[in-house]
């Protein structure tokens, strides 16, 4: 039987590699199986199931959260997302990072009062330094 | 006998300082592999994006995306990462100087500065300058998730979508080996030409549903890979410099202490004669 090559990665790992006789998936127009000499293709995914059927007859499920497939005459590859994805959920995400900066800008006092402490300490801590140095000095 | 009781308690101190220094240099030093795994396995994610994008905008000539192109923003857009802990050497003053550089440069061609930061140090030093920080995200821990930085870069990439940003940069340092860590600034958008990619044979794809769609998703997908392989060089670099500036401080905190344990062994040998001779001094009076 024929076999096609067939990649699954996604931005923190690789997943999967390896020869495979048919890839299913969900695509975002409905189940798709791909078989080796599949014409060219690229779709979205839907959440769900990516399945591979291998030579010997079994089968390895993985579970993407979304993302890309892309067909290639000789290879597949799974783009698969890290985590749920839609606009809304991005939309949230950006407000919070925004708000986080926000928060941050507020209390500026607290954090600067900390920085200045903390300069101030390391300037105490180097003039220390250099009165031990001087008295070893004198000492000599 | 309270002889340099000071210089006793100074060395017990420092020896405590340094085994702090050492425990810190040891766990650094067993963090930079996980944290290199970590970036390899990253990589063929991002590699076989910028190839699909190679050949998409090879096969949809007529549509181009707008990261793709020039805007004519009146503000350049900075993404920068940094640790969030301090105690790693020069490395975050270096890369904020580095960036503060390549900003006076767009500040003299007129241009605005906005900035998102990923990590506390970056946070922290930028909110009070001129540049508008626009958001931020921090303590993403040892095994950073691409999910957590979703936020910080879509502000960003809806910015320049919007018009508002002319370029957008990512500021991180590049992790080469141990002993050296490069403060560098890249350009994300618009996405420099690259050439490397060529294709041979030049089919077409069937797009399902539109090739547009497929490549707007491809392009967000792809600047956040890149910005998540930022975050993890800049972890990898974050452990190095730490170790490198732990042993530095180890080291010397045993020079220290060999110093003190010879000026206290001094003024011991002399207390000690001075009584000897007193004694003699004594005995001979009599």
């Amino acid at each position: 039987m024929s076999t096609i090559k067939c990649d699954i990665v996604s931005a923190e790992k690789a997943i999967y590699s390896g020869e495979v006789t048919m890839v299913v998936a969900s695509g975002v127009a409905g189940e798709l199986g791909i078989a080796p000499r599949h014409a060219p293709l690229i779709t979205q995914l839907k959440p769900g199931q990516v399945r591979v059927h291998l030579e010997d007859g079994t089968e390895e499920d993985f579970y993407v959260s979304g993302g890309i497939l892309e067909v290639q005459p000789y290879l597949v590859s799974v783009l698969a997302d890290t985590a749920l994805r839609a606009d809304d959920i991005d939309e949230a995400a950006a407000l919070k990072a925004k708000e986080e900066a926000e928060a941050l800008l507020k209390d500026k006092t607290k954090k600067q009062d900390l920085a200045k402490v903390q300069a101030e300490l390391a300037k105490a801590v180097a003039q220390i330094q250099a009165i031990t140095r001087l008295k070893k000095n004198l000492k000599r | 006998m309270a002889v340099g009781s000071e210089i006793v308690t100074k060395i017990k101190s420092v020896k405590s300082t340094r085994k702090v220094t050492t425990a810190l240099e040891m766990v650094s030093a067993s963090k930079i592999k996980k944290a290199q795994d970590q970036m390899n396995a990253s990589r063929p994610y991002t590699q076989k994006i910028r190839q699909m994008i190679g050949h998409l905008a090879k096969a949809t000539p007529e549509y181009k995306h707008p990261f793709m192109h020039d805007q004519d923003g009146a503000n350049v857009g900075y993404i920068i990462i940094s640790t969030d802990r301090g105690l790693c050497g020069g490395l975050n003053s270096g890369l904020f100087k580095n960036a503060v550089i390549h900003m006076r440069d767009w500040e003299s061609q007129g241009k605005g500065i906005d900035v998102v930061t990923i990590g506390n140090k970056a946070a922290t030093t930028f909110k009070s300058t001129n540049v508008n920080l626009k958001a931020n995200i921090s303590a993403l821990g040892d095994t950073p998730e691409l999910a957590k930085l979703i936020g910080v870069v879509k502000v960003m990439l809806d910015a320049y979508v919007n018009g508002e940003l002319s370029h957008l940069y990512l500021v991180y340092n590049d992790f080469i080996n141990t002993m050296t860590q490069k403060p560098t600034v890249d350009q994300l958008l618009p996405l420099p030409e690259t050439d490397e990619e060529e294709i041979a044979d030049n089919w077409d794809y069937l797009y399902e549903p539109e090739a547009k769609d497929v490549l707007d998703q491809l392009m967000n997908r792809y600047i956040e890979s890149l910005v998540y392989q930022g975050v993890l060089e800049n972890l990898a670099s974050e452990h190095a410099s730490r170790m490198v500036a732990m042993k530095s401080a180890s080291d010397n905190a045993s020079d220290l202490i060999k110093d003190l344990q010879l000026i206290y062994n001094k003024a011991r040998q002399a207390a000690i004669t001075q009584e000897i001779s007193e004694i003699v001094g004594g005995a001979a009076a009599v």
